[in-house]
């Protein structure tokens, strides 16, 4: 069973052949078993598990269940979850129980069989899941690693088979690059696609929830499970939900790839770009027209994501005051009880990127920054509309290196930004992007990142299991 | 260069508290990235609409209905000093 993909467990859960209590009980046993090896999880979650796996089992017996029901998941600790301890990483957020859950969890099913809910870097922010307030997740690949961020314990909970699948979010880059570092499925999918409620809010204008996978396939299965308009979220699309394993398997004859010429620069190893190139020529005998394409501003991608994103944090963080909800800290007045319980709540990520992003806001600093960087965006987005144009996918690497070790980049911000170089472009457009494992480097997983136009995750879908049929990797466990 | 007294300033405005230690390495890595994203002020943008949202989407409506909300007593139920129904803090100086 524990070799099974999601899709696959689903099946049998629905044929009767494996019950579902009986997949929370092989996830649960999974996780004592690796727990103290990966720290993939804050808050294990076994009873709920296997008490709404059975409330699964009742309902099939009973009439019947979604597709993708009753195979147990792992949840980003940034997703709201009603009556169970919800941290964003982060001290602030110590004792915080939701009282609501997100909508994606919502939409999933009524008994969402999950796990745990999955460590990551502070409110999101970071590429190593070293900026926990709890400690770093390690990488199933090898254990002096980082998964990657934020999204790191989710992506080493699937690699590791601790629950068949998990949620992440994503804001520039926080779902792909822990997949692709930790050798799984990452999706991004279209800004808007999955309603953000209930998401503890980063990067308001960026944010995405996606599905973190052993395959494609099941990273549409999960897509379909979380996908929808939501009124209560004013930014999700509401545009239908198309079926997104119906052409899965339709290939990638005549579809035109376009390889990003600025992404695959010496920035990125050359170990990297070499699996990269693999894919590519893989797809091109499997019928794909293959050419390269140019996104100029991708070059200041970067930069204007490293200006927006610490602007939109420093708003959205402001709510963590001490008033309603979490940490406080005493003082005799109340401004000085907001700089005790920020100071004594907040790690240094958190506050970096609060100072900088209140920098970029403040007058005087607000047209050079803020505005130049928005400006960038337009821009940006106006290179993708060309490139997808001309092509229907877009093929880059997710991120310029393999998994790293531990401590090798946390006292170097800059460093660790560059990890979001490949990934930033579709977080600024809001197109829908995939990382999936392409092969080996230094015997560990590289991702290849597929793009494309809004909406088009159907197409999308489609190209990244031709990645993945051509590249020859298969999901196995680990440690 | 970020002076001090600008770090210290920021820090105020965003009501966060630093220590003198943090307030010397904030700004020396402020300082370094401010220099690494500098260079998107070399380009020319005159002209070039900002974009504040990646869908283009305005005003979006939804039907003023009354549905379920939270009670007030739920909501204060996560607050860390709930008094006689209201979210209570130290004197507003």
């Amino acid at each position: 069973m524990l070799d099974l993909t999601a899709a696959a467990l689903a099946q049998k859960i629905r044929e009767g052949e494996v019950s579902s209590h009986e997949a929370a009980e092989a996830a649960n046993h999974r996780v004592e078993e690796v727990e103290d090896r990966i720290h993939a999880l804050l808050t294990p979650t076994p009873e709920i598990a296997l008490e709404r796996a059975g409330r699964v089992d009742e309902r099939l017996r009973n009439g019947g269940i979604k597709p993708w029901e009753g195979v147990p998941l792992v949840v980003k600790d940034v997703l709201s979850t009603k009556g169970i301890r919800t941290t964003c990483g982060s001290k602030i957020l110590d004792d915080f129980t939701p009282l609501y859950d997100a909508s994606a969890l919502v939409n999933f099913g009524e008994d969402l069989v999950m796990v745990g809910k999955a460590n990551m870097d502070e409110f999101a922010m970071g590429s190593s899941t070293e900026n926990s307030a709890y400690g770093p997740t390690r990488n199933p690949w090898d254990l002096g690693r980082v998964p990657g961020g934020s999204s790191g314990g989710s992506a080493a909970a699937v690699a590791a088979g601790e629950g068949w699948w998990a949620l992440g979010t994503d804001t520039g880059g926080s779902v792909r690059q822990p997949a692709a570092l930790c050798g799984i499925v990452g999706l991004k999918p279209t800004y808007g696609r999955v309603s953000r409620y209930g998401l503890i809010a980063f990067g308001s204008s960026l944010d995405c929830i996606g599905p973190m996978t052993r395959d494609v396939r099941d990273s549409a299965l999960l897509l379909q499970a979380i996908a929808g308009h939501d009124p209560l979220d004013s930014t999700s699309a509401n545009a239908e939900v198309p079926d997104y394993l119906a052409d899965l398997e339709g290939g990638v004859s005549g579809l035109k790839v376009g390889v990003v010429k600025e992404l695959m620069d010496e920035r990125i190893d050359a170990g990297v770009r070499g699996v990269v190139e693999n894919v590519v020529g893989g797809l091109e005998e499997a019928g794909a027209e293959v050419g390269e394409v140019s996104l100029p501003h991708a070059y200041y991608a970067l930069e204007a994501y490293y200006i927006i994103a610490p602007a939109e944090i420093s708003s959205n963080l402001s709510r963590f005051d001490g008033v309603r909800f979490g940490l406080r800290e005493t003082a005799d007045g109340v401004h000085e009880m907001y700089r005790r319980t920020r100071e004594r709540g907040f790690g240094d990520e958190a506050k970096r990127r609060i100072m900088l992003g209140t920098y970029a806001l403040s007058s005087g600093y607000y047209d050079a920054y803020y505005s130049q960087a928005q400006k960038v965006r337009t821009r940006m987005i106006r290179d993708f509309r060309d490139a997808l144009s001309r092509y229907d996918v877009l093929i880059s690497p997710t991120a310029p290196s393999v998994a790293f070790e531990i401590g090798a980049k946390s006292d170097d911000p800059l460093a660790m930004y560059l990890q979001d170089i490949c990934a930033v472009p579709a977080s600024l457009a809001g197109i829908p992007a995939i990382s999936v494992p392409g092969g080996l480097s230094e015997g560990l997983p590289v991702g290849v990142q597929l793009m494309s136009d809004h909406f088009t995750e159907p197409m999308l879908l489609r190209a990244a299991r031709a990645a993945e049929e051509v590249s020859g990797f298969a999901f196995s466990q680990r440690p | 260069m970020i002076s001090e007294e600008q770090v210290r300033h920021v820090a105020n405005l965003a009501r966060l508290g630093l220590t003198d230690e943090e307030v010397t390495r904030m700004g020396g890595q402020l300082d370094a990235i401010l220099d690494s994203i500098e260079k998107i002020r070399e380009l020319d943008l005159d002209g070039v609409p900002p974009t504040a949202n990646p869908l283009d989407m305005t005003n979006v409506l939804r039907p003023d209905e009354p549905r379920e909300e939270l009670t007030s007593e739920r909501a204060l139920s996560t607050a860390p000093d709930p008094v006689d129904g209201m979210f209570a803090v130290p004197r507003i100086d």
